[in-house]
């Protein structure tokens, strides 16, 4: 192919264009996404969850979680009297098919748990991590390079939530990134997105618009194991006291 | 689920630390107690232990070299283990695994016999023939010079090495104690005491080690093992092992007492799927035992061949507790949920990377690393070396 002049001067800057986007790696999926404007937690709704296991399906399906291993999973507790520390908790394959119906006349309260990533603000999982390959990002998603991870497993001994896993065949740890690849493009994630009752709800903390703030100063939300004071962002309506 | 009893998080199923995790706190501790032995004739002149000093140094180096082998196979990656030196987390206790590794390898261990044997290697880099003169020559590092002056320099740096070899032991040891006990979300390893605890039982591990490693060489080198150093190291192993007891009593009796949330899940773990390595084992056998036994070494009159006896036995009793005590916190710390409501198995592989087969072949490892550096720095004196220097 003969190239003249004139096409060397027009294809010399668009080569040293594609050369700067290949050096830089992918390119920026969402360009107008300014991380230091968010900070993401998520509100779940207790008596709201009625245990279907959308979230949990959908969660899987997103993120291609393997068998055996969940970035959510669903709880089930009954509670039937004051020893709060025996609750009956039951997860049959994380709560991803639903629960077994209770049988009529049982006594005590039934309710449903989701769980997932803390997203914790003073996360111990990332403060343990040797390389610092799992972090904090600047609009407070904890994630994990999964591309330096050592698979030591130092963060699932470190998470007190039992949130995290070493993925069986990537053998890197891994967990919930609050659908980072969808919230940076402005969805939700694919457990909100799926739930049908709106159990789970988004919350950006640095957004003053954002119904998290007007939820949270009129209802009495808890988060799991505040003792442990990690700085958790999942923020929960109607927690009760046995639910560990 | 199999395996699983009341309710455990989903995740927790899998035990992520196997029995290779066990193995290195169980591999360092040998290093920083034969260490700490050794830095008794160095540094608190006592001259009993003498015997055991080179032997000593030479047992912390061969389980020193096989101690970062359980950590790197448990890995995910461990190609990418370089990370941890390249770009370690500033807050994470594990990365500084490498610089405090590297430190007390290169720095304080591998200086340290260099120094001592420096004069053998001189002498055998001149009398040995092929590839050993070879290697003698290139362990001289170009240092030839064996005068008394320069023998004086090196006995006088020796010595601040293992003075700062001291430190450097706890810190080796205490330092894996630390990244249990730092973990606020396991109770089970939550705790201050854990690097205190670590270092005292790895004292009495590795001084039981180099002990049985005595008198098991001299037995078959055909010489007479020498019971006043014998006794003095069986003594000092005793003292130790009464502030390792204390100190693992009291974290217990605080357990106990103070009856936390997690006490109730820990308790009947103890009892049942931990009551053979951590009561039977652990306790009773492994410290109760050899305790009692070397008491009675310290307060009756026996004949040199019923110590003999008791020392052998009261030392492998326990590298076993010790070996059961590791067991237990690493093991035993991933069994129950942090829920609190139910509790997970472990269920050892055999020849898998981290199976059965690879923590025996690690544990029989560093004595073959041990035979190897017998073999070529001799612990014990050279007659025909002596008579090299000395031109007879």
């Amino acid at each position: 192919m003969n190239i003249s002049r004139r096409h060397l001067m027009i294809l010399l800057p668009a080569a040293a264009v594609a050369w700067k986007h290949v050096l830089a790696g992918t390119p920026e999926d969402s360009p107008n996404y300014q991380m230091s404007e968010h900070w993401w937690g998520m509100l779940i709704d207790i008596p709201k969850c009625i245990g279907c296991g959308n979230c949990v399906r959908a969660c899987q399906t997103e993120n291609d979680v393997p068998d055996g291993f969940f970035r959510t999973w669903v709880e089930r507790y009954h509670r039937t009297d004051w020893h709060l520390e025996n609750p009956e908790v039951i997860s049959p394959d994380g709560g991803k098919e639903g629960f077994p119906v209770v049988k009529a006349g049982e006594e005590g309260m039934f309710f449903f748990v989701p769980k997932m990533c803390n997203h914790c603000a003073d996360s111990p999982c990332t403060q343990v991590c040797p390389v610092g390959a799992t972090f904090i990002s600047p609009d407070g998603v904890v994630l994990i390079d999964q591309k330096y991870c050592l698979g030591c497993a130092y963060c699932v001994q470190a998470c007190p939530y039992g949130c995290r896993y070493v993925h069986p065949t990537k053998k890197v740890a891994d967990k919930c990134t609050l659908c980072y690849h969808r919230i940076t493009k402005g969805l939700t994630t694919a457990c909100c997105e799926a739930c049908p009752t709106g159990a789970r709800q988004l919350a950006d903390l640095k957004n003053p618009n954002d119904p998290i703030h007007e939820f949270l100063k009129t209802h009495t939300v808890q988060v799991l194991k505040p003792q442990m004071a990690t700085g958790a962002k999942a923020f929960y309506n109607g927690l009760d006291g046995s639910v560990r | 689920m199999s395996g699983v009893e009341g309710y455990i998080y989903p995740n927790e199923v899998t035990l992520y630390w196997s029995v290779l995790i066990v193995l290195y706190p169980f591999i360092t501790g040998l290093v920083a107690g034969a260490f700490i032995l050794a830095s008794l004739e160095r540094v608190f002149s006592v001259e009993a232990v003498k015997p055991t000093y080179r032997l000593a140094l030479l047992t912390a180096l061969a389980f020193l070299l096989v101690a970062p082998l359980p950590l790197v196979l448990h890995l995910g990656h461990p190609f990418r283990s370089p990370e941890m030196y390249f770009t370690p987390h500033d807050t994470s206790a594990m990365a500084m695994f490498g610089y405090v590794y590297m430190w007390y390898l290169m720095a304080v261990l591998v200086f340290e016999i260099w120094l001592d044997y420096r004069r053998e290697i001189v002498l055998l880099s001149q009398t040995s023939k092929g590839l050993l003169r070879l290697i003698y020559q290139v362990m001289t590092l170009g240092s030839s010079n064996i005068s008394a002056g320069a023998l004086h320099i090196d006995d006088k740096v020796g010595w601040i090495v293992t003075l700062v070899g001291i430190p450097s032991a706890f810190l080796l040891h205490g330092y894996v104690g630390f990244i249990f006990g730092s973990l606020k979300a396991n109770p089970w390893w939550s705790s201050p005491l854990m690097p205190v605890i670590f270092i005292f039982s790895a004292m009495v591990s590795g001084i039981a080690a180099v002990m049985l490693l005595y008198m098991s060489t001299t037995k078959l080198r055909g010489q007479k093992i020498d019971m006043r150093c014998v006794d003095t190291v069986a003594m000092y192993m005793f003292y130790i092992f009464i502030i390792d007891f204390s100190m693992e009593m009291l974290d217990l009796v605080h357990r106990v007492y103070e009856a936390d949330e997690s006490f109730r899940s820990l308790n009947f773990l103890v009892h049942t799927k931990l009551y053979f390595s951590q009561i039977v084992v652990q306790i009773c056998l492994g410290t109760i035992v050899p305790l009692v036994l070397l008491f009675l070494t310290q307060v009756v009159k026996l004949k040199e061949m019923a110590r003999k006896r008791i020392y052998i036995l009261s030392g492998s009793l326990a590298l076993v507790g010790v070996l059961a005590m590791r067991w237990n916190v690493v093991i035993g710390g991933q069994l129950f949920s942090k829920s609190f409501l139910g509790y997970t198995s472990y269920k050892m592989a055999l020849v898998t990377r981290e199976g059965l087969l690879v923590a025996v072949g690690l544990t029989i490892l560093p004595l073959l690393f041990l035979w190897a550096l017998v073999k070529l720095l001799p612990p014990w004196p050279d007659k025909s070396l002596h008579e090299a220097a000395t031109g007879d």
